[in-house]
């Protein structure tokens, strides 16, 4: 590779074994939740309310329909708790009397005949009062006199680093924007469902499409007051997930078990229809940035000040989560001496928003980096010059107040990235383009950004994630954890990192189902924490299984699989302990304070530069991208083809966001169009080609220095595209998805009239 | 009147109503639970078998029109053929629900185009959604069973 300093770029052809699911998942043998069996079961369906919040006065059973062969379950029918565990416990399970949104759960039907549960739906009615003037804006929530909980906040942060005052003085150049970005729904295409039986003991087993079997564990206990050793939770082959089914899972596991507990016996099937899942599961939290931005004139940052806000919905579930990760990465991976993140996370009438890869983050590195677009032009400035003068390096201190360490790569990513696009070339030939008077313009756009991977802070000490090996007798090796398959190829990866750690072939080695009676709790499947932490647990128990097997079994020093094999039986013959278990320890120096923001943040930061290039037909006002480069450093990729694969799906997910993914709402505040007609997302035919380049620093904190992968793809191309549209048209862009419709109106209303809303701005 | 058709080499018989959908008489009849509901309108692809050979979408079909009807599902797909093995190298599945309606699309479009260009892959392959792997690595297994270079 040319520049020195920069990783080593692999050979992605290495180190990537065929993945342990893909025979399955190719034949179609792979059992997803519809495919269960579910012998004389039932299907269940839900009952919502129709208004967004209110009070429930009546639930009307259409006299004229025999209901004697349904199931029927309302909140009176819960033994333990009506809400559903997670932070807090505020969102209810099954409505009683009042309720904040439309949409919300308050009669479950199950019969043996789905049509017959089709048509009995409509027989129940629901009399509901409607709660004068619902609130579906952010600002209009933050300014209402009507309070749904106190200031209509869940949660509200500050990060205050330097002094923004002097920031201010100092700055030569200012700009200042409004910028926003949608809700945005995850569209696994599996639809969500779970499965759940009472067996011949009593005991619960409910089994199904699912990201963190603990948390559908815990939300059971909570809910049916039921000891956890009498609750099994089992994951089906979960057909994409993305963050959607992160806590939605547990809703719909409790009201299957709640039907399968009235069932007699019978298995109860909820499988949500793909409008029901549209309209009622979380989506991506939609956001709005007041962001301010002062340099110097030779471009350097003087302040970041920006008032991030995100909408809730109508229950808390994860918003603080989403928005503490959105506040911390708000800045981006810039040095900056003064800086002020004002977030706030909302509450409206909208269905709860939740998780989706990126978690927060693809909202605030959204501002951040529509900005420095701006700010680059105001100041006369080519914007990837702009972000070399202000890029992290080591020992900069990062807005956390962290010292960056070695492991930063800001500055190769974007040097790669420049080199790899011809960025300059480029420009320059799409600036002529522009001026010879085509039917298209043309841009080229970029993003620099970084992600933490694995929960904030001290959030991997409070989770005490555990991860165990079990030998068999005939020497194959089994691991036991909570992470989940969801596609993202975790059961291959954290197979490899164990065969490579026991120097055994991949065949030797299987990831158990996860099933909670089975697997121990080594956290949730979620903020790219399960090749990075779980894979690092695994390599720590394997070194402590050979160690076991070494000290108990005679393993030789030098083996192979038959060795192995060999003393795998010595073991069991010897009746020795057969599983081992590794227990989570943070990094030295993981010190974090979560009221100021303080400290250090993440164990590892990835890096990447992400360029866009982008043709906008001057009539249709349709936007195509041309081409598209991610350059990604990642510590080190176990799987190269894996990892390529994330990016790729990542990129594609951010470029609906950025360009086609419109959730429309209506009156009632709930995703209006429902359908994989109306909302749209990539298809093959959509996406021009994306090059990915890995960079492999080796310093994460994961197996031989990996770090997060799966969230970064989902940050980088939303304001690379925009930032070329904008450069294309000469326009400012203050919203995706940039529809032709938008751009109309942009290009009509040029010169650029400044969006800025006048709402709270103290601090 | 039931309706007669060979899927997957075998005469088979249904008795279901003639407005039944095809996907259901495939996955509740005859158990084939390789083909997918993903939207049940058309636009995802997940449903996809072949019918006399051409790639149509289960859930819009009704039964009553595949009397005679040769149809083929994943699981009548061979399960070692240059095709599969290519899926897996090239990490052309992740969650794997689009994945038997991809290989329905590939197989309807390489007995098309044996030697398909990355624009014919392209358009081979729009009815059917993935959300997991941006295409990517699908085209590259789609041009590696076709014999072609595989850029993985
Ligand atoms: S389920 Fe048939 S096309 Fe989506
Ligand atoms: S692999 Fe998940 S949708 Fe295609």
């Amino acid at each position: 590779m040319s520049l020195t300093g920069a990783p080593a770029q692999r050979d992605q052809r290495a180190d990537s074994p065929a993945r342990v699911d893909g025979f399955a998942k190719i034949t179609g043998s792979a059992l997803y939740v519809d495919d269960l069996p579910c012998a004389g079961g039932l299907f269940g369906a839900t009952v919502r309310t129709a208004m967004a919040g209110g009070i429930l006065q009546e639930v009307i059973f259409d006299p004229a329909m025999d209901w004697s062969d349904f199931v029927i379950v309302t909140a009176k029918d819960i033994p333990g708790v009506n809400a559903v565990k997670l932070l807090e416990n505020d969102q209810i399970v099954l409505v009683e009397r009042t309720f904040r949104h439309a949409g919300e759960a308050v009669v479950l039907l199950a019969h043996a005949d789905r049509e017959v549960l089709g048509m009995a739906l409509k027989r129940v009615s629901l009399v509901e009062q409607l709660n004068p003037d619902p609130i579906f804006d952010i600002d209009e929530a933050l300014q209402a006199e009507r309070e749904m909980i106190p200031g209509n906040l869940y949660a509200d942060y500050l990060l205050n680093r330097g002094d923004l005052a002097e920031g201010e003085r100092r700055a030569e150049v200012v700009i200042e924007a409004c910028l926003r970005t949608p809700a945005q729904e995850q569209l696994y295409i599996e639809p969500q469902g779970m499965l759940a039986r009472v067996q011949a003991n009593g005991d619960i087993l409910v089994e199904g499409s699912l990201q963190c079997p603990y948390y559908v564990l815990d939300a059971l206990v909570q809910c049916l007051g039921m000891d956890k050793n009498r609750l099994r939770v089992v994951q089906s082959t979960t057909g994409g997930a993305f963050g959607g089914k992160e806590d939605y899972p547990s809703m719909i596991a409790c009201h299957a078990a709640l039907l399968a507990l009235k069932a007699g016996g019978r298995p109860v099937k909820l499988i949500y229809t793909r409008g029901e899942d549209l309209r009622v599961t979380p989506k991506r939290h939609p956001s709005r940035t007041l962001i301010r931005l002062g340099a110097n004139k030779a471009g350097t940052l003087q302040f970041i000040d920006m008032d991030f806000a995100i909408d809730g919905g109508a229950y808390r579930t994860l918003s603080p989560v989403v928005l503490s990760r959105g506040v911390i990465h708000a800045p981006g991976p810039y040095k900056c001496p003064n800086i002020r993140v004002r977030g706030r996370a909302v509450a409206t009438n909208h269905p709860p928003f939740g998780a989706f890869r990126g978690f927060g983050a693809p909202q605030s590195i959204f501002a951040m980096e529509v900005a420095m677009d701006r700010l680059a032009k105001k100041l006369g400035m080519d914007p990837a010059e702009l972000r070399r003068k202000n890029l992290l390096r080591s020992s900069d201190v990062h807005a956390t107040g962290e010292v960056v360490g070695a492991d930063c790569f800001a500055h190769a990513t974007l040097d790669v990235a420049l080199e790899r696009t011809h960025y300059h070339q480029r420009l320059a030939e799409y600036k002529a383009w522009n001026a010879a008077g085509h039917p298209t313009r043309k841009g080229i756009g970029l993003a620099t950004f970084a992600h933490g991977a694995g929960f904030t802070g001290n959030g991997e000490l409070h989770l005490a994630s555990r991860v165990s090996l079990q030998v068999l007798a005939h020497g194959h090796v089994e691991i036991l954890c909570s992470n989940t398959e969801m596609g993202q190829g975790a059961a291959t990866t954290l197979v490899q990192i164990a065969a490579e750690a026991l120097g055994l072939p991949m065949d030797s080695v299987y990831l158990a189902q996860t099933d909670t009676s089975r697997v121990p709790n080594s956290g949730p499947t979620v903020a790219s924490r399960t090749c990075m932490v779980v894979g690092d647990l695994i390599q720590k128990a394997a070194e402590r299984l050979l160690r076991r097997l070494r000290e108990a079994a005679d393993l030789p020093a030098s083996y192979d699989a038959q060795d192995f094999a060999a003393a795998c039986g010595r073991l069991h013959a010897a009746k020795g302990d057969a599983l081992v278990t590794a227990h989570y320890h943070p990094p030295a120096g993981m010190l974090w304070d979560e009221q100021t923001f303080w400290g250090r943040a993440y164990a590892s930061y990835a890096w990447a530069t992400y360029i866009a290039e982008v043709e906008v037909d001057v009539l249709t006002l349709e936007t195509r991208v041309l081409d598209f480069t991610a350059v990604q450093e990642i510590g080190k990729a176990v799987h190269p083809v894996i990892v390529r694969g994330q990016i790729e799906g990542g990129v594609a997910q951010g470029l609906g966001f950025a360009l086609y993914e419109a959730v429309l709402w209506n009156a009632r505040g709930v995703m209006a169009n429902d359908r994989l007609t109306n909302y749209i997302i990539p298809t093959s035919a959509d996406l021009g080609d994306i090059h990915v380049v890995l960079l492999e620093g080796g310093l994460g904190a994961g197996p031989k220095g990996a770090k997060g992968v799966g969230e970064l793809p989902m940050d980088g191309p939303a304001p690379a595209v925009v930032n070329a549209i904008q450069q294309a048209l000469d326009i400012d862009i203050c919203q995706i998805p940039v529809l032709p419709e938008y751009l109309l109106e942009r290009c009509a209303a040029k010169p650029p009239a400044q969006e800025i809303p006048t709402v709270r701005r103290e601090y | 009147m039931p309706t007669t058709m060979r899927i997957n080499g075998k005469v088979f018989q249904s008795h279901s109503a003639p407005t039944a959908r095809l996907l259901d008489v495939l996955r509740n009849d005859c158990h084939l639970k390789g083909t997918k509901e993903g939207c049940g309108e058309g636009e995802c692809g997940a449903c996809a078998v072949l019918v006399n050979g051409k790639l149509v979408n289960s859930c819009l079909v009704p039964l009553g029109q595949m009397e005679r009807a040769e149809i083929t599902t994943v699981e009548g797909l061979p399960e070692d053929s240059a095709l599969a093995r290519a899926f897996v190298r090239c990490g052309a599945t992740q969650c794997g629900i689009c994945t038997p309606g991809m290989m329905l699309a590939a197989t309807a479009l390489l007995a098309e185009h044996a030697h398909p260009t990355l624009e014919e892959i392209r358009w081979g392959l729009s009815g059917n959604l993935c959300r997991c792997t941006g295409y990517g690595r699908i085209y590259a297994a789609i041009a590696q069973a076709a014999g072609g270079p595989a850029d993985v």
